[in-house]
């Protein structure tokens, strides 16, 4: 029998396993390999949309022992985005790569990476969830230093190692839920879970051993500088995708896990940094002097964004307010990922052109290269949070209901941070208007500039104004 | 099928589509981009023409898009969207190809026909919002398309302008953005609806929607370069002649004109607007810009510079007829933001065909230009005497509706702003069109390339001029026939105040 | 039969929540790669040890089969972690002789990145 969940992990460990063993075939498996994925990635998503939610364990081994996945609304929503996202990446690095000795080593590593992702995000118990984490954690490692270049090995051993402390600090999370409950599949511990100082340590455990990998400030000083040294596409990967599961782990956790039991206050601290990182990380972002730093740093304002939501979510009444903050949240996330991937590579693009990726002698080649330019500036658009991107309808949320709920400290913080975003991403786009030669066609190398292009197209124009599918997707399977 | 539903969806993507395709072009495709242009355009006119019989027959056109209970997209046609749609469509129609021949040799064509069109299809769509969240949508859409047209020319100057120009857009689109957003957490969703709809609030929200107000009116006051938010729209002079004359006309002062009278009708209610006092602020900031434009004006002697000071001044006489409780003055606003944009964009034609044929770009240049060029310089000044209010130019209907509005409410002291006003406009468009008509031309222009060899420059740019000269004088003629922008005006405001 | 249990429960996982907080600190506090990941492993061997203990039931009862499968998995997930970070490390041994290996633990502090 054909189980999407099963395929959606299965799929890219094969692929995996035979790029390592055919090296001379790995572009072609590979391709084959995310083609594959993503087709079953979408099944998923389409079957989770049509109302059923989704679960299986794995070789009929049932809870305890056995691997259960499951896929909700979020989950869904999630492993599409990654997926497309993931895809885009694999077309725009059998060009990025070409047929070099580094294209072998990427596309092991790059399908493992992608296992791990469609794991985390459908695995359904606590344990799962941590091998997964690591499985990510030590394939972006790995990936983020294909380029051999002494800083990449410096960053990425950083990355290792407190991706490391953070997964050890969430496993002992685990164990103590164990102790007190005997069960690890999420919705046994659920049910299980009741406050007191035992739940509120797993909490503090797993939560900030997650903090640590999703990068919120002042936890992100590994994440610039890993992010900005890998090859283009494994930033794209890493700033868009891999990020995004932490979080996406911690989502899961709040709402699921501790609902109920993390209290406002604590909320309310995870904003404050929220707060800090959209501030800190758009003031970087601003002052970076190269493309890809800034890329890195703007990742930072914005996974501080997400956390924004947790105080809204806590303190909000179930019901629509809710639903409705959920959404929005998740719009951001998946506006998100579509545009900073689509800006990594395209910062890919004119680096190769060009050798060099500063900002201040940017203006030629963003005048040559119009496709790269372009789709910095769609990305630019999802980034700052300019309509018709999915983050300005997130942000007509997250402002209203700050209002409505009381925090209107958010708003600012929100409204600041657009600002901020404007000015790092026009300091960009104003290099492309300079008194260069007018470039004779809009495309140079189609392989690597469509992906990108549509990455940032899809986070600029349709993430947004297809809010109520997500919303529908997001209700159903629960 | 009824089309109905997807005619205003039409007619934002008649040009954005176009838009899109230009982008992709190759430079040298110089045919296949002026089709794609003047495709868009006249599909337009023709959408547009459709949807005037429509509206004035009664039809509902209203195109939605649900994002999340609460939040949808609305584009729909009611008197006033149609006013503003009409206005910037035969406008662009005459820029696209006043442009098309202004920009024949100059770099970077696709990408700046491309923005063109995306910069009219957010003006459309700002004019033809159904509710303050799709509003603010396409308003920030504008800023994101005007940019690149400013930033064009790529010189340090161009650079410094677009950056002046997004730095004040951006934050106001922030206020804004705020101000839409708490209005919607206090009464929901925000569709504009005839006489507002915020009086039937309770009396304890008051005090939140006049903190409200100011942000709105700071966002919208931006792009209407009410002082002292103008000071973006002297800097991005330095935009080609084209495209000063989409900020000036077309789009983007326009759309925060435009956006004040929204509020202030549709949103507020004018009567409740009034019962505030929030009129009173809006009355004195317009007279505040109004005076201070045309006194900037006078000591300009860039030519374009000087029209930039005009259009701050000249615009707030839209603001001012929507500050005057009365359906006469709410005529008098309403028809001034057809007549200025007609008038305006004449001016910058003419400033533009100086620029190109003769390269005299400042007034002490202008001597005897009207000899060297008789056709440009006759629809300057049928455009400096319509800006002065002298009839039978269109101006002159507004200043008189305007007026009268004003006694009829009792607020004279808006009638001495009128006449200041004009003074100071006569005082610096006067001497030009003196030196223009009676001074003796120098022996040689700064520069005199070969345009044409029958006409007085290239004819591409002759006949915009001419033509919307031409259009100020029969709005003005013809102002009593149906379907003049003053007719049109007087049916927005019956349906304003419920008569 | 409970009491005994209880105790040995606590004894070890007590110990093995000390081994982990040892293992937090010597992370933080050391700067060479080696120490640090030493002290990760110590860290890895005190969940470990928690987990070793909550499967006990007595010395006459078979163990809860649970944790024990989830601490050979993470034994094999911590060691290649730890191969990861060593091939790492040699590899800037490798392209910088002229340091000693202490230096390494101490990644780039510059957040701009901006090397030569």
């Amino acid at each position: 029998m054909l189980d999407p969940l099963a395929l959606a992990v299965a799929l890219p460990l094969l692929g995996a396993l035979l790029v390592t063993m055919l090296p001379g075939w790995s572009r072609t498996l590979g391709m084959l390999t995310a083609l594959a994925t993503t087709g079953v990635a979408l099944w998923l998503t389409v079957t989770v949309w049509s109302g059923e939610g989704l679960r299986s364990d794995l070789g009929g081994w049932g809870v305890p022992l056995g691997i259960g996945l499951r896929a909700d609304g979020l989950a869904a929503a999630l492993v599409a985005m990654a997926n497309l996202v993931a895809l885009a990446i694999s077309i725009n690095a059998t060009g990025y790569f070409g047929a070099a000795e580094s294209s072998r080593k990427f596309w092991p590593l790059w399908l493992l990476l992608w296992t791990a992702l469609n794991g985390l995000f459908l695995a359904a118990d606590l344990f799962n969830l941590y091998v997964m984490l690591e499985l990510l954690g030590l394939s972006a490692a790995a990936l983020g230093a294909l380029t051999g270049t002494r800083e990449a090995a410096e960053a990425n051993l950083r990355y290792l190692l407190v991706g490391l402390l953070g997964s050890m600090t969430y496993l002992l999370g685990v164990a103590l839920l164990y102790t007190a409950y005997g069960v690890l599949d999420l919705e046994l511990v659920a049910e299980a879970l009741t406050p007191g100082p035992v739940a509120w340590s797993a909490l503090a455990l797993m939560i900030g051993g997650l903090l640590l990998k999703s990068a919120l400030f002042p936890l992100h000083f590994w994440l610039p500088p890993a992010h900005a040294n890998a090859p283009a596409p494994v930033s794209a990967a890493l700033s868009a995708l891999v990020v995004k599961a932490a979080v996406y782990l911690v989502l899961r956790l709040w709402l699921d896990l501790f609902d109920g039991i993390a209290t406002l206050p604590a909320a309310m601290l995870l904003g404050l940094l929220g707060a800090g990182a959209v501030l800190w990380g758009s003031w970087r972002a601003l002052r970076a002097e190269r493309l890809k730093l800034l890329a890195a740093y703007s990742t930072v304002a914005q996974i501080g964004y997400l956390f924004l939501f947790l105080p809204l979510l806590t303190a909000a009444p179930d019901g629509d307010t809710r639903e409705r903050l959920l959404t929005a949240l998740v719009l951001l996330a998946l506006t998100h990922g579509f545009a900073k991937a689509g800006f990594f590579l395209a910062a890919g693009l004119v680096q190769k052109s060009t050798g060099h990726d500063r900002i201040r002698e940017l203006g030629g080649a963003a005048q040559s290269l119009p496709a790269a330019t372009f789709t910095i500036g769609l990305a630019g658009v999802a980034l700052i949070g300019l309509p018709p991107s999915g983050t300005f309808f997130a942000k007509w949320v997250l402002v209203g209901q700050a209002i409505a709920l009381g925090q209107w400290w958010w708003a600012l913080v929100a409204m600041a941070g657009t600002l901020l975003a404007a000015a790092y991403v026009f300091r960009v786009l104003a290099r492309a208007f300079n008194r260069e030669p007018t470039p004779k066609c809009f495309l140079t190398d189609p392989r690597t500039e469509i992906p990108a292009l549509l990455l940032a197209a899809l986070s600029a124009l349709a993430v947004g104004l297809a809010a109520q599918p997500i919303a529908v997707l997001l209700g159903a399977g629960v | 099928m009824n089309l109905d539903p997807y005619l205003p969806l039409a007619i934002v993507l008649s040009s954005a589509l176009p838009g899109v395709l230009i982008f992709l072009l190759g430079e040298d495709s110089y045919r296949l981009r002026t089709a794609l242009n003047m495709f868009g355009a006249l599909l337009k006119i023709v959408l547009v023409g459709w949807m005037i019989w429509g509206v004035f027959h009664g039809h509902v056109y209203e195109s939605r898009l649900t994002l999340m209970p609460g939040l949808e997209l609305v584009l729909s046609a009611d008197a006033l969207s149609v006013l503003f749609v009409a206005l910037s469509t035969v406008l662009w129609l005459v820029t696209t190809i006043y442009a098309i021949g202004y920009l024949e040799h100059s770099p970077n064509r696709s990408r700046f026909f491309g923005f063109f069109s995306l910069c009219v299809s957010a003006t459309v769509g700002i004019a033809l919002a159904g509710n303050l969240m799709t509003f603010v949508v396409f308003y920030e859409i504008l800023t994101l398309a005007t940019y690149p047209l400013v930033a064009h020319r790529g010189t340090p100057d161009a650079d410094h302008g677009a950056k002046v120009y997004l730095a004040y857009t951006m934050s106001g689109g922030v206020l804004l953005f705020v101000g839409a957003v708490w209005l919607q957490t206090l009464v929901g969703q925000l569709a504009f609806t005839q006489g507002g709809l915020l009086g039937a609030a309770p009396e304890a929200l008051h005090g939140q929607f006049i903190v409200i107000f100011f942000l709105l009116l700071a966002g919208l006051g931006v792009k209407a370069a009410l002082v002292p938010l103008h000071g973006w729209l002297p800097q991005a002079m330095i935009a080609p002649a084209p495209v000063s004359a989409l900020l000036h006309a077309v789009a983007v002062v326009k759309a925060g004109a435009f956006g004040i009278v929204r509020v202030v009708y549709d949103v507020y209610g004018v009567e409740f607007a009034h019962d505030l006092g929030l009129l009173t602020v809006l009355g004195v900031l317009a007279a505040t810009t109004i005076i201070y434009g045309s006194i900037k004006a006078l000591s300009q002697d860039g030519l374009k510079k000087r029209l930039a000071y005009s259009t701050v001044s000249q615009v707030s006489y839209i603001a001012l007829g929507a500050s005057v409780l009365g359906p006469i003055a709410t005529i008098g606003g309403l028809v001034h933001l057809v007549h200025q944009g007609i008038m305006k964009i004449t001016l910058f034609f003419c400033a533009g065909n100086y620029a190109e044929t003769l390269g005299v770009h400042r007034v002490s240049e202008m001597n005897g230009v009207g000899r060297r060029m008789p056709w440009t310089t006759l629809a300057f000044t049928v455009g400096a005497l319509g800006m002065i209010g002298i009839p039978p130019v269109a101006g002159f209907v507004t200043k008189w509706y305007l007026g009268l509005g004003a006694a009829s409410a009792g607020a004279y002291w808006v009638i001495g702003v009128l006449l200041v006003s004009s003074l100071l406009n006569a005082a610096y468009f006067l001497p030009i069109l003196y030196r223009a008509w009676f001074r003796p031309p120098p022996e040689h222009w700064p520069k005199e390339p070969v345009l044409s060899k029958r006409l007085e420059t290239a004819p591409s740019l002759l006949w915009p001029p001419v033509v919307t000269a031409l259009l100020a004088v029969i709005a003005g003629l013809l102002a009593a026939a149906p379907f003049s922008p003053l007719e049109w005006a007087t049916l927005i405001a019956e349906r304003e105040y419920g008569r | 039969m409970s009491h005994e249990i209880l105790l040995t429960q606590l004894l070890y996982g007590g110990a093995g929540i000390l081994f982990f907080l040892l293992g937090v600190w010597s992370f933080i506090s050391h700067e060479p790669l080696w120490r640090k990941l030493i002290a990760l492993n110590i860290m890895g061997a005190g969940v470990f040890h928690v987990l070793v203990a909550v499967a006990y039931r007595g010395l006459d009862a078979p163990p809860d089969p649970v944790p024990h499968a989830l601490v050979l998995t993470g034994i094999v997930v911590a060691v290649s972690a730890t191969a990861l970070a060593l091939a790492f490390g040699r590899r800037l041994d490798r392209e910088a002789p002229e340091h000693t290996s202490d230096a390494h633990g101490g990644v780039d502090d510059r957040e701009d990145g901006t090397h030569a």
